[in-house]
């Protein structure tokens, strides 16, 4: 689940942008909600507790002014003035009445907690204990926010107010507390953080559903583009996207049909080379092989009449023909190669048992005409993959020709191996090897391990053999080490895929040579 | 032991290269065989009718009506052995060339023995003689190199008659294009199932009753090709 959520996150732009979106324009309206709240509470709260302020001062004044009325009276006559005052809250209806009172007192030092008398509702401990010390010790109006613990109901915010009496004739001090809760105000909050709430969230869904229209007006046309461009790269470049306006979007459209209006172009005229390169190929194979043939036949006739020449005729009909064989070699490979070049070399695909190949390969008469004993590794079980038979015996012959004429080895192994995905035949030797970077330069056209050229032969047999390699999806490695031998191994896949021809098969044989 | 053997045989090159129709010349008539040669192949049906040849060897690349045209109107008049010389080994161009009817081709530059051995495989089928065969509806009389279906006389080529009496010389049993190559003919040429493959569809074409599901000659897939005994036909019993 997560990695489905991950997993889209990674691949669609758009779960990225309309998420992004969703969680900015939350934090966003969050902050401004909260920001407004605070603020309205503070608006709020302030014009209450000046009101509330205001009340109380003229309530102490008044509750002062009985007090000192009541100076000649005795002492319980001045306290049951407050009491009264108390009392008469109390009787009120609860409904009506839009404070609680608190009087505490005679306060007397040392003597323990004073009396304490609270209009009927309220719970004992309500005070905010900062506040009554700061009555009892100074002079003058004091207030505090605090929660107003009613009897039988929560408690609820409340501006609570205090002050200290003085009765003038016993020189007794009270302290008496307004309490005023903010119940409107925190009702008139809750609205309005209610709706604040509900509009934010509809704002950050709206806000979602604008982004996902947005985005997905905006990807349509990228997502056509890439299904277009995915059918250019499978190699069909008719497709075109439709043009529509003159935005961004119609501006990409445009240039990715130029785009794919100048590959086509590019592509036609590669073709063009190509058909061109072929059709040359083709011609000047036909017109050099007609009087080359003619030049061989009467080459060989004089060769086979040679016995009836002078020497020095005699052997001059032995040079040309042998050097007409080496002409016509090197002929074909030429023509072989331009092939490869054109990208005209086409494969005649069958089930070839790369088995038999090796067995067939270490029975050939090349080997026993050289005194080169030839042997098989792993060939008892067949190996089959899909290729071109004459193409691959080229290969193998012109590998073993190699091993007879280079390496001077008498033993010549080969080797078949093979995996799931591909077959590996390796030609062996156990005769010079190779040096430095030679595993390499063995493929290069009209490279030679021979400067001197006494073998013979066209330079070419390789790198043909490589192309072939290459053109089934194979690959073709040399390696080796001096005086221990080399190994030359020609890997195929199981099954010739030309849309996957870049990642050709790692050789499945083990290596020999490091 | 045939009567051909008495007198020479005679081959056609046909070839717009002088050199080489010289040279073909020489080499064929250092092997006993008596030549001519066309340069062009608008007057290659003249020669062929005055001159009577046993083989003609024919380039592909002519002046005039191209090889094929020329090999395609011989087949018309004959099913004289047809040798195609070619200087392109692109398999599409052999094929093409033995569709219009062509018994074998040779590939420029090619070696005299080479080209001496498939001339003299082309004219020693003359030479099969053996007893008639009876398969199914099929007769076969190598004596006098006719065939027929059915009480049906049927047109097959020299070539075409010598694939079909190699397959039904062995009813059942499975020829590898590569035996068939090596019996009929002449020589081993390893890979090289093109030559086969056409003849045996144009084979099929004249002896099957539909040539899209052959009856006669059934292919063993990546095996080769074996003659089926036709069965046959018994009358269903009306339901």
């Amino acid at each position: 689940m997560i990695r489905r959520a991950t997993g889209l996150w990674r691949r669609s732009l758009q779960t990225r942008v309309v998420t992004s979106t969703v969680l900015l324009v939350a934090i966003v309206v969050g902050l401004v909600g909260w920001a407004l709240l605070q603020q309205i509470a503070d608006g709020l709260t302030s014009s209450r507790t000046a009101s509330a302020v205001a009340e109380a001062r003229s309530g102490f004044e008044k509750a002062q002014a009985e007090l000192d009325v009541a100076v000649e009276t005795q002492p319980q006559a001045q306290a049951a003035t407050l009491t009264q005052l108390v009392d008469a809250v109390t009787e009120t209806d609860s409904g009506s009445r839009s404070y609680e009172l608190v009087l505490e007192g005679p306060l007397r030092s040392g003597s323990g907690a004073p009396p304490v008398r609270a209009s009927g509702r309220l719970a004992p401990g309500s005070l905010p204990p900062d506040l009554r010390s700061q009555v009892i010790e100074r002079p003058g109006v004091f207030w505090r926010y605090s929660e107003l613990s009613l009897i039988g109901s929560r408690s609820r915010p409340a501006v609570v107010v205090g002050s200290r009496l003085r009765a003038p004739g016993t020189g007794d001090t009270y302290a008496l507390f307004y309490l005023f809760p903010l119940t409107e105000q925190q009702q008139t909050l809750t609205l309005v953080r209610n709706a604040l709430l509900v509009g934010g969230l509809a704002m950050v869904v709206m806000v979602g559903g604008v982004a996902f229209i947005v985005s997905r007006q905006v990807l349509t046309p990228v997502r056509l583009a890439r299904r277009i461009a995915e059918r250019y790269a499978a190699g069909s470049l008719e497709q075109r996207m439709h043009v529509s306006g003159e935005d961004d979007i119609a501006r990409l459209s445009t240039s990715f049909n130029q785009m794919a209006a100048s590959l086509q172009s590019q592509i036609r005229r590669l073709e063009d080379l190509s058909r061109l390169q072929q059709r040359f190929v083709s011609d000047v194979s036909h017109e050099l092989r007609t009087p080359l043939t003619t030049v061989q036949m009467a080459s060989e006739l004089l060769f086979d009449a040679r016995d009836r020449f002078d020497p020095q005729s005699a052997r001059s009909a032995e040079l040309l023909k042998r050097e007409l064989d080496r002409f016509e070699e090197l002929l074909t490979q030429l023509l072989d190669l331009s092939r490869f070049d054109a990208g005209a070399a086409r494969l005649d695909l069958a089930d070839v048992d790369l088995a038999r190949v090796a067995r067939a390969a270490a029975a050939d008469p090349l080997l026993e005409r050289a005194g080169i004993i030839g042997r098989t590794v792993g060939a008892d079980r067949p190996a089959v993959v899909q290729a071109d038979i004459r193409r691959i015996d080229r290969v193998v012959r012109n590998l073993l020709a190699n091993a007879v004429k280079y390496s001077g080895s008498d033993v010549v192994e080969i080797e078949v191996a093979q995996d799931g995905f591909a077959v590996s035949i390796a030609v062996r030797d156990f005769g010079v090897g190779l040096r430095g970077d030679e595993n390499l330069r063995v493929f290069d056209r009209f490279w030679r391990a021979d400067p001197a050229r006494t073998q013979g032969g066209t330079g070419l047999g390789l790198a043909i053999a490589r192309e072939d390699a290459v053109l089934h999806g194979g690959t073709l490695q040399a390696w080796g080490r001096p005086g221990e031998g080399s190994e030359f191994v020609l890997t195929l896949p199981r099954v010739v895929d030309p849309a996957r021809r870049s990642t050709a098969p790692a050789p499945v044989v083990q290596r020999v040579f490091a | 032991m045939s009567y051909r053997r008495s007198k020479r045989d005679r081959v056609l090159v046909v070839d717009d290269d002088a050199s080489l129709a010289e040279m073909l010349t020489i080499v064929l008539q250092a092997e006993g065989l008596t030549t001519s040669v066309c340069r062009t192949g608008d007057e290659v049906m003249d020669v062929f009718t005055s001159f009577k040849p046993d083989v003609v060897l024919l380039d592909l690349m002519l002046p005039g009506q191209d090889g094929m045209k020329v090999c395609r109107r011989i087949r018309a008049t004959s099913g004289v052995p047809i040798i195609m010389l070619t200087a392109k080994s692109d398999t599409l161009d052999v094929v093409r060339g033995l569709e219009a009817g062509a018994d074998d081709y040779i590939t420029k530059p090619f070696k005299n023995t080479e080209l001496v051995a498939r001339v003299r495989a082309r004219l020693r089928r003359n030479d099969a003689v053996g007893e008639p065969l009876v398969f199914g509806d099929i007769e076969l009389d190598p004596g006098a190199h006719t065939v027929s279906r059915a009480g049906r006389a049927l047109d097959l080529t020299p070539l075409e008659f010598d694939l079909l009496a190699c397959l039904l010389s062995n009813p059942d049993q499975v020829f590898t294009r590569e035996v068939l190559l090596q019996r009929v003919w002449g020589y081993h040429h390893p890979g090289d199932t093109k030559l086969v493959n056409v003849h045996m569809t144009r084979l099929r074409s004249k002896i099957e009753d539909d040539a899209e599901s052959p009856q006669v000659i059934r292919t063993v897939r990546g095996v080769g090709y074996q003659a089926i005994a036709p069965t046959p036909v018994v009358d269903e019993p009306a339901p």
